[in-house]
């Protein structure tokens, strides 16, 4: 466990005065500026290689500096399991900007597989030159000439490789970030690359900028909750270094202690803003909806995982030991939204914003496994955003595959009858479905448990949550099995809609999210032994 | 397949509990480490024949025939090893593999080889063998020849392993295998739909049985947090007797299902639809009996609740008179046999509830029981087999002639099941009866009364299906123009029973203390000799029954050989109009069982759609509702986003603002 990039920082001086040269650790930085690095090399290839070849040039680089880095990230977390001895040395007080401890090593190892199978459904192209799911030209007006032209000289925007890149370097700061200020840091540098990416799908382009441009403007809201939070617990504890906001709650007793709760919900808001957590859910249907599907996928999956990793972080290292203060509002917002994310499930007919609605309600499943508040919640939680994260990209590779005349498909009625005409993608799809209800024998179940188990231990209000949790599950399962239903049992009026037969990189992407999902269900002890293993926070 | 317990160590546990039991269970070593083949011959023979498909047609049941042997093989082998060991060493437990491993329960899968299992190995691999061998003659021309073997090979291997199972989740499993077996083969010819049913309706019977032993499991399982029977034995001997009780009723009930006890006995009649090997082997010889096993293994339960214990006996003596009176009545061949299987199971389920005094004689019957009476199955078999698969006996008459050896072979089950000395149900039903009169109070002379008139019961019934068969004049229909005695395949197993059904008895029951009482004894925990005498000097029972059983004989030679019998059974009295349908079981069944069930579905179907349907379309559409308003929230404009975060915002804050 190591403070990778730590200031000696002295907390009862004035900062400015006496600032100390930051000490870096490179080595446990190395898989972070791997990333950042190919990206940007990418944006050097975006301009000087021919559009020719720059396709292949921009995967390839994507996926090798994605591979390399994660070879890294488990190089360093072999040798972090030899070094974990030494470091109880250190005592209570470390402090660092950036802190590479197990939750951080898991979570951002799981978002560079993340990135991998993203890019690898990013990249499929249906036979076009350039990647299938993002328009020519991302400047051009939706139905207007210009585009035309920039699609028949073949242009493409290939810039989405390296913008993905940024996205996941920040993505990977968020849940090692130790003080406020880089987690709102490592915040931007992961949505700034989103919202353009949610902006440049090749279909249905005004729903596309019209979510992008909903995003980044109810992102910036966000952020704005955030850093206003930030400055209420700098008031409150002098310092935006968790371990030293955590130090300062049992001393209380100052005139600015009233700061601590409402600067406690501020910095929530931002975080639950992320994983879509309700009242701060309203752009998730409409971003899912908009975005490259590709891109929802990767988003859905990673997104998630970072910010709770940020939710994680700030919960067990910063705010804890106050939690009697706060927790029963995050109860409230957990309960809020499974029930929400459940029940407005029902009623939606386009498998996009459906799987949306899903994604917020497991969101609220996972706010119960945070609430736990022991070791046994943060491995529960973490194996939760595996698992979640595998199904989702391989679901939404799915739904990307399944045309109409060339562009998806995405309202329930054009599936109906998939399941005769298709049987191994709708099977598939069933399986993942399956797996979101949380039925045995998948991932689903397990993650379930995982997160319930530690919460119905740890005391009423969990208890409260996991029958809440329950009953939205029996809710979704209904959303789930009519898909399922629509599928098999009833009959297609539209023989437009086919399954187009993906390149080998999304078929790899999904083969491996269908049997993770397998695997996790039906053999889930090592990876929940890994993820038990790395639930100790360096506080 | 199997790995060797290193040394004691790794299954420590019920060792050491079974160290205060009558016996402790060595290592297996030797040729005993390989037992398991036992099961996992017949069963790969199963396996073979049907994965195999078609292709195994052509040498398919000779390979499951000479696994069946093989299996017998090792059965014998194990024993002579056995046998050469001292008593207190004979006990040996063989380790398979750990089964289940789930927190604080562990349960290995293992073999408990003892002499009680490998009594029970060595009747089921030779009867079971030479079964085999009979139905390679009695099933040539049948075009599923192949598939029958592969269920005959699948019933050895599941009676095996429910003989050796080490524990009784194991034993369960060998059950239900026995049950499947059973039900695949008595519904043989399924396209016989009364043949279907009559499958169905023993494995509905059979689930009533099973339900018993798995809640008996259960309750071990909540008592003793075990369920292998050294552990089980262990912890009964300071167990409740309340809990005791509850265990052996249940085991009971399971029993009763398995060996068509009263009140569960139904389904043993319409089983003879099955092939006649199939009736020989499974529903005389071998599974019906399992039940006696099952209350026999758990006498460390049943010594524990003289309840359960006057309960089993009191099953046994009703079956006993029961199946003997329906026996007396029927006309068909093979149903009559059945009935008459009922009521010897009916005598060893009396002597396994009378404790220790009964339970080698329990066993002793079982062994002499499984000769006599499969050998006069597969008789039966031979007579359908030369009649053209007729089986009223009221168109047979005088087959001694055309079918000597069939009479012959016959004729030693008959005189076997009739108890005449020196034959082998001489041996085993007279101890029984002699057993039952032991006692104070009024139990020696309920139960012995009960035993002794049902030895003259079975005399009548058996000498009248043997005259009506072979004696008398011919009665046969027109179609019958040549009766022949049937191929070698088939009467030489019925031979080789026969001389079985002759010298068995005396073989193991000869003696002060009897070859199979110092090979079981030590089982039970029991030193020969310790019996208590019984309320009527033995030699008088002795007398009094020959007596009966000659009364018996002689009332069915008047009737039968001397008098005309009739081709079309007469009207009869009551009794016999009662006995002829099975004293009303099946409409018992009906009234007490069925009805009151179909209502309760109906009721329970009708609540299922008004109640349980109605409130959860009702809560979908409440769902849908909510569902539908909380969407118009979601209206597109990111204002009103902003505005929802907002407001949820200063809802929290306000929230906290007011409770501070």
């Amino acid at each position: 466990m190591i403070p990778a990039l730590g200031a000696q920082y002295l907390g009862a001086q004035l900062p400015g005065v006496d600032l100390v040269p930051a000490t870096f650790n490179y080595a446990a930085l190395s898989p972070i500026l791997v990333v950042l690095g190919v990206a940007t090399v990418g944006v050097l290839v975006e301009a000087f290689v021919p559009l020719r070849s720059r396709y292949a040039a921009q995967v390839g680089l994507t996926l090798a500096g994605l591979v390399a880095a994660f070879l890294l990230l488990v190089l360093l977390a072999v040798n972090h399991q030899t070094a974990t001895a030494g470091l109880k040395v250190l005592g209570g007080a470390v402090l660092g900007s950036v802190i590479i401890d197990g939750p951080a090593l898991f979570l951002q190892g799981t978002i560079l597989v993340f990135a991998i199978l993203g890019v690898l459904t990013m990249a499929e192209r249906l036979g076009g030159v350039g990647a299938d799911a993002f328009t020519p030209m991302g400047s051009a007006t939706p139905g207007s000439g210009q585009e035309a032209l920039a699609l028949r000289a073949g242009s493409m925007t290939s810039e989405v490789f390296p913008l993905t890149l940024f996205a996941v370097a920040g993505m990977m700061l968020f849940p090692s970030a130790g003080d406020l200020l880089t987690m709102f840091i490592s915040l931007e540098v992961l949505s700034l690359p989103l919202y353009l990416l949610t902006g440049l799908a090749r279909r249905r382009r005004l729903i596309s900028q019209e979510a992008s441009l909903k995003y980044f403007l109810l992102g910036a809201f966000s952020s704005a909750f955030f850093l206003f939070g930030t400055a209420l617990l700098y008031g409150y504890s002098g310092s935006v270094y968790l371990p030293d906001i955590a130090a300062a709650i049992p001393q209380g007793g100052s005139e600015l202690n009233g700061l601590l709760v409402p600067g406690v919900f501020l910095v929530a808001v931002g975080l639950l803003f992320k994983v879509g957590a309700v009242p701060f859910h309203s752009w998730i249907p409409d971003v899912y909806q908009g975005a490259p599907t590709p891109v929802t996928g990767f988003m859905a999956a990673a997104t998630k995982l970072a910010a709770f990793g940020a939710i994680l972080r700030v919960v067990y290292v910063g705010i804890e030991s106050a939690r009697w203060q706060w927790s029963p509002a995050i109860a409230v917002v957990a309960i809020l939204t499974m029930v929400v994310g459940a029940v407005l499930s029902v009623t939606q007919t386009d498998v996009k914003r459906l799987l949306a609605y899903s994604s917020i309600a497991h969101a609220g499943f996972i706010l119960v496994g945070v609430l736990a508040f022991d070791r046994t919640g943060v491995s529960g939680v973490m194996f939760y955003l595996v698992s979640y994260g595998l199904t989702t990209i391989a679901a939404f590779a799915i739904v990307g595959l399944v045309r109409a005349d060339g562009a998806e498909a995405t309202h329930l009625s054009q599936w109906a009858g998939l399941g005769r005409r298709h049987p191994w993608t709708a099977g598939t799809f069933a399986f993942l479905l399956l797996a979101f209800a949380g039925i045995p024998l998948t991932s689903g179940f397990t993650a379930k448990f995982a997160v319930f188990e530690p919460a119905l231990r740890s005391g009423a209000t969990g208890t409260i949550m996991v029958v809440v949790g329950l009953l939205a599950s029996a809710v979704t399962v209904f959303v789930y099995v009519r898909i399922i239903v629509l599928m098999y049992f009833t009959d297609s009026q539209n023989d437009a809609v086919a399954v187009v037969t993906p390149s080998v990189m999304t078929t790899i992407a999904i083969t491996f999210g269908a049997a993770m999902t397998l695997v996790l269900g039906v053999w889930p002890t090592e990876l929940l032994q890994l993820s038990a293993s790395a639930s100790q926070f360096l506080r | 397949m199997h790995t060797l317990t290193n040394g004691l160590g790794a299954y420590a546990g019920p060792v050491a509990l079974a160290g205060e039991g009558p016996v402790t269970a060595v290592t297996a070593s030797g040729i005993t480490a390989y037992a398991w083949l036992l099961v996992a011959l017949p069963a790969l023979g199963a396996a073979i024949l049907l994965v195999g498909g078609k292709r195994t047609n052509a040498f398919g049941p000779l390979l499951a025939t000479l696994l069946s042997w093989g299996s017998f093989v090792v059965g014998l082998l194990v024993v002579i090893s056995m046998a050469g060991r001292a008593d207190a060493d004979r006990a040996a437990h063989l380790h398979l593999f750990s089964w289940i491993n789930v927190g604080s329960f562990n349960l290995d899968a293992g073999q408990r080889l003892d002499p009680l299992s490998m009594a029970f190995v060595l009747l089921i691999t030779f009867v079971g063998s030479l079964i085999h061998v009979y139905s390679l003659g009695y099933m040539k021309d049948d075009p599923d020849k192949r598939k029958f073997f592969a269920y005959l090979n699948l019933f050895v291997a599941a009676m095996l392993l429910l003989v050796t199972a080490d524990s009784y989740l194991l034993l369960y499993v060998g059950w239900e295998g026995v049950g499947l077996a059973s039900w695949l083969l008595i519904g043989f010819w399924n396209d016989n739909p009364a043949y279907a049913t009559a499958a169905n309706k023993a494995f509905i019977a059979n689930r009533v049985g099973d339900l018993g032993l798995s809640v008996a499991i259960m309750i071990m399982f909540f008592q003793f947090g075990h369920v292998d029977f050294a552990s089980v034995d262990a912890g009964a001997a300071n167990a409740s007797p309340g809990a005791l009780t509850a265990m052996g009723l249940f085991l009971l009930l399971g029993a009763c299902g398995k060996s068509a006890q009263f009140p569960l006995q139904s389904w043993l009649g319409d089983a003879m639809a099955g092939p006649t090997p199939v009736s020989a082997l499974i529903h005389a010889a071998t599974m019906v009996t399992a039940g006696v096993y099952l209350v026999v293994r758990s006498h460390a339960i049943f010594e524990g609740s003289p309840t359960a214990q006057l309960v089993v006996v009191i099953v046994g003596a009703i079956t006993l008179l029961f199946g003997a009176v329906v026996g007396c009545a029927k006309d068909d061949m093979k149903k009559a046999l059945a009935a008459s299987t009922m009521s010897q199971i009916g005598y060893m389920m009396l002597a396994a509830g009378l404790g220790p005094v009964g339970y080698v004689f329990a066993i002793f019957h079982l062994l002499t029981h499984g000769f006599f009476k499969a050998g006069m199955f597969l008789g039966a078999g031979s007579v359908m087999h030369g009649m053209n698969d007729q089986v009223n006996m009221r168109r047979f008459g005088g087959l001694r002639t055309v079918m000597t050896i069939t009479w012959a072979t016959f004729m030693m089950g008959w005189l076997a099941i009739l108890g005449v000395p020196p034959f082998a149900g001489y041996w085993s039903k007279d101890k029984i009866i002699e057993a039952a009169f032991i006692g104070e109070g009024w139990r020696p002379w309920v139960f012995g009364l009960a035993a002794l008139i049902g030895a003259g019961i079975t005399a009548f019934y058996m000498s009248r299906l043997f005259f009506m068969t072979f004696h008398g004049k011919k009665r046969w229909t027109e179609d019958i123009h040549h009766p022949h005695e049937s191929p070698l395949t088939m009467t030489i197993p019925m031979m080789v029973l026969a001389f079985g059904s002759v010298v068995l008895g005396a073989i193991l029951g000869f003696g002060q203390t009897s070859l199979l009482q110092s090979w079981l004894n030590p089982v039970f925990g029991i030193t020969a000799g310790t019996e208590g005498e019984p309320v009527l000097p033995a030699n008088l029972l002795l007398g009094l029954t020959l007596v009966l059983v000659l009364a018996g004989a002689g009332l069915a030679w008047v009737r039968y050989v001397r008098d005309v019998v009739p081709e079309i059974a007469p009207h009869g009295n009551l009794v016999t109009q009662a006995a002829r349908n099975d004293l009303y079981q099946d409409a018992v069944n009906e009234g007490a069982l069925m009805r009151p069930g179909i209502h309760l579905t109906r009721s329970l179907v009708f609540t299922d759609t008004r109640g349980i349907d109605g409130a959860a379309s009702g809560l979908g559409a409440l769902v849908i509702g909510a569902s539908t308003r909380l969407r118009k929230l979601q209206n597109g404009y990111v204002r009103s986003y902003a505005l929802t975060m907002l407001a949820g915002v200063v809802i929290i804050l306000g929230a906290v603002w007011v409770m501070q």
